[in-house]
This record gives C-alpha cells, sequence and structure tokens, in this order.
C-alpha cells in the first residue's frame, strides 16, 4: 500500500505542485486536498504547504485557519496524524491553534529570500527523526512575516520539551530565539519557514530538504501500518 | 438598531513593530528630531445590527478574539457609537 501525503491547497496557495513532486519522486502518493473539502480523506499526513492563502488579508493566515478542510486537519492531527507546516502553512497552524506563537513582520521590513543554514535541533518531531542533532541544512527561506514570537512561558515551555525543532545559525528575520520551526508536545504537529521541497534535488541547489521529507514519509507510512 | 463601529488592533506591548520602528527612524531623516515612540495599528471599521449596545459590544469582542486580532501578538479596543438611523 503506498503512503499517502495530503497536500492543502487554498486559494493562493502556490508550493502545493512542488510538495507533491517530492513526494513522489520519495515514492509516496501526493492528494491534493482542495480548502472547501471537509475531510482530509485516507491520507497518513498532512502538509499545508507555502503561499499567500486567501491572500493573507488581515493577518497571514488569520482567513485560512476558517476554511472547512482545517477542521479536519485538526482532527487529523488529533489523533495523532502527522502534520507539517510549511512557510505560510506555519503560519496558518499558529492561527489554527495547532502550534503556539505566531508569526510577524521580519525585523528590517524585507522580504527575504534566500538560502539559509539552519541547525537540527531536535528529533523527536515527525519531520526530523532521520535527521541529527547538530546537523546543518542548507535550505531557502521565501517570506516576510517569519519573524517567530511567543511568550516568555512558551519559550520556555518549548526550550524545556526539546520543541524547537530547527533554528536558524545566521537569524535572517529577527525570529526569537533563531527559531526557524517548532513542534507541538507529542511530535507529530511541525511548522517551519524553511521550504525543504526547495532543497530536494542537487539541481536546485541543495538536496538537504530530504532528509526532512524522508522523515515526514516515514512517519506516516509508520502511522499507516498501524492502523491497518 | 445599527451601530457603528470602530476597532483598533495594535501591538501587544514588547511585541516588535518594525513598520513603527522604520517609521520612527525615517520622521528624523525629514527634520522631525523630536519624535518616538511611534506604533503602527490597524484601524476595522464596521456596522452592525444588534438590540442593545452591550448586544453589539459582546458581539465584536467575540469577533476580535476569534478573527480579527490575533492575542498572541495583538491587543484590541472597541469604540461603538451611537444606533446610526437606518
Amino acid at each position: 500500500m503506498t503512503t499517502k501525503v495530503g497536500i492543502v491547497v487554498f486559494p493562493g496557495t502556490n508550493c502545493e505542485l512542488d510538495v507533491a513532486w517530492v513526494v513522489e519522486e520519495l515514492g509516496a502518493e501526493a492528494v491534493l486536498l482542495w480548502h472547501g473539502e471537509r475531510s482530509v480523506r485516507d491520507v497518513d499526513a498532512v502538509v499545508v504547504p507555502g503561499g499567500f492563502a486567501h491572500g493573507d488579508y488581515l493577518r497571514t493566515g488569520a482567513i485560512a485557519r476558517f476554511s472547512p478542510v482545517m477542521e479536519a486537519v485538526t482532527d487529523h492531527a488529533a489523533a495523532g496524524g502527522p502534520v507539517v507546516g510549511i512557510c505560510n502553512g506555519f503560519q496558518v497552524l499558529t492561527e489554527a491553534g495547532l502550534l503556539p506563537g505566531a508569526l510577524q513582520k521580519n525585523t528590517g521590513l524585507t522580504f527575504v529570500c534566500d538560502t539559509v543554514e539552519l541547525e537540527v535541533v531536535s528529533t523527536r518531531s515527525v519531520l526530523t527523526r532521520q535527521a541529527e542533532v547538530g546537523a546543518r541544512l542548507h535550505i531557502p527561506i521565501n517570506h516576510f512575516e517569519g519573524n517567530y514570537v511567543c511568550d516568555e512561558r512558551t519559550l520556555a515551555e518549548l526550550k524545556a520539551e526539546n520543541r524547537v525543532v530547527v533554528r536558524y545559525v545566521d537569524n535572517p528575520n529577527g525570529s526569537l530565539d533563531d527559531i526557524a520551526g517548532i513542534c507541538n508536545a507529542e511530535g507529530n504537529v511541525v511548522g517551519l519557514m524553511p521550504h525543504p521541497e526547495r532543497a530536494s534535488d542537487a539541481l536546485l541547489g541543495s538536496s538537504d530538504g530530504v532528509v526532512l521529507l524522508k522523515s515526514l514519509i516515514a512517519a506516516a507510512t509508520t502511522r499507516a501500518t498501524m492502523l491497518v | 438598531m445599527k451601530f457603528t463601529v470602530r476597532i483598533d488592533v495594535t501591538h501587544v506591548p514588547g511585541v516588535l513593530d518594525p513598520q513603527g520602528a522604520t517609521v520612527e527612524r525615517a520622521l528624523p531623516a525629514l527634520g522631525y528630531s523630536n519624535v518616538s515612540a511611534v506604533s503602527i495599528a490597524k484601524t476595522i471599521r464596521l456596522e452592525l445590527d444588534a438590540d442593545s449596545p452591550d448586544a453589539a459590544r459582546t458581539q465584536v469582542d467575540d469577533m476580535c478574539q476569534r478573527l480579527l486580532a490575533n492575542p498572541v501578538i495583538e491587543r484590541y479596543t472597541v469604540e461603538i457609537s451611537g444606533a446610526v438611523s437606518a
């Protein structure tokens, strides 16, 4: 049985096909889920990809969290299913309350489009299980609102529970504690600003993102096997 | 009754306001060297049908908490002015 990865598509999402390409390269089946759907069908994992969901009106991710599919994504997460938000997807997951904190405008008010160096901090998330703590990954970022912020108590909790998943080596956006990605307490919901799908082939300049998406597909496969 | 509502959404104190900070740096460049504490906020205006000012306020509070403001980084104030004649 092929592992199925659902990829949520809101009006304004623009990274769904990149994610789908890598998912299929890694041997899984990509299933595009339109935001108006009320279920995530029979997928084993969900990716909320990058873009500008609903035009990012009001705040990034603010309208997207009310799309019908998000209720199903929330149920999938609550049942332990892997959910990964990339860039705009990370913003959607914080707005939906699936991850703590928020993403505000970058310090310096610049849209940053660059390949950055990341350090893997925790391997307890579904996205980093196959990576090594301390590994350096070169992965592109492409955002205006990637400056992670949360209150002190949340930050202390994230650190104590080893939920900061990846950090920037050289902070590009003012993010609190150099945070590039975090996970929930169970490790099955992950959000990160960098785009692993854009670092998935040597032709793209880096294939450092592959280990992350491989981890996700492995977690989805394990889950699929368990549920059978 | 129809009410007019003005909602100001501002940053939580302590949360970075990069737009305000940028404008604060730009104003002295024009000679306004006596400016400080610049912050940039969002104003949302709407009209609302409700039975009473209290009912209108309760509903607007709910809208702010669920959608119009993000409590992690934003605060809001609500101003409701008297019934507009329909």
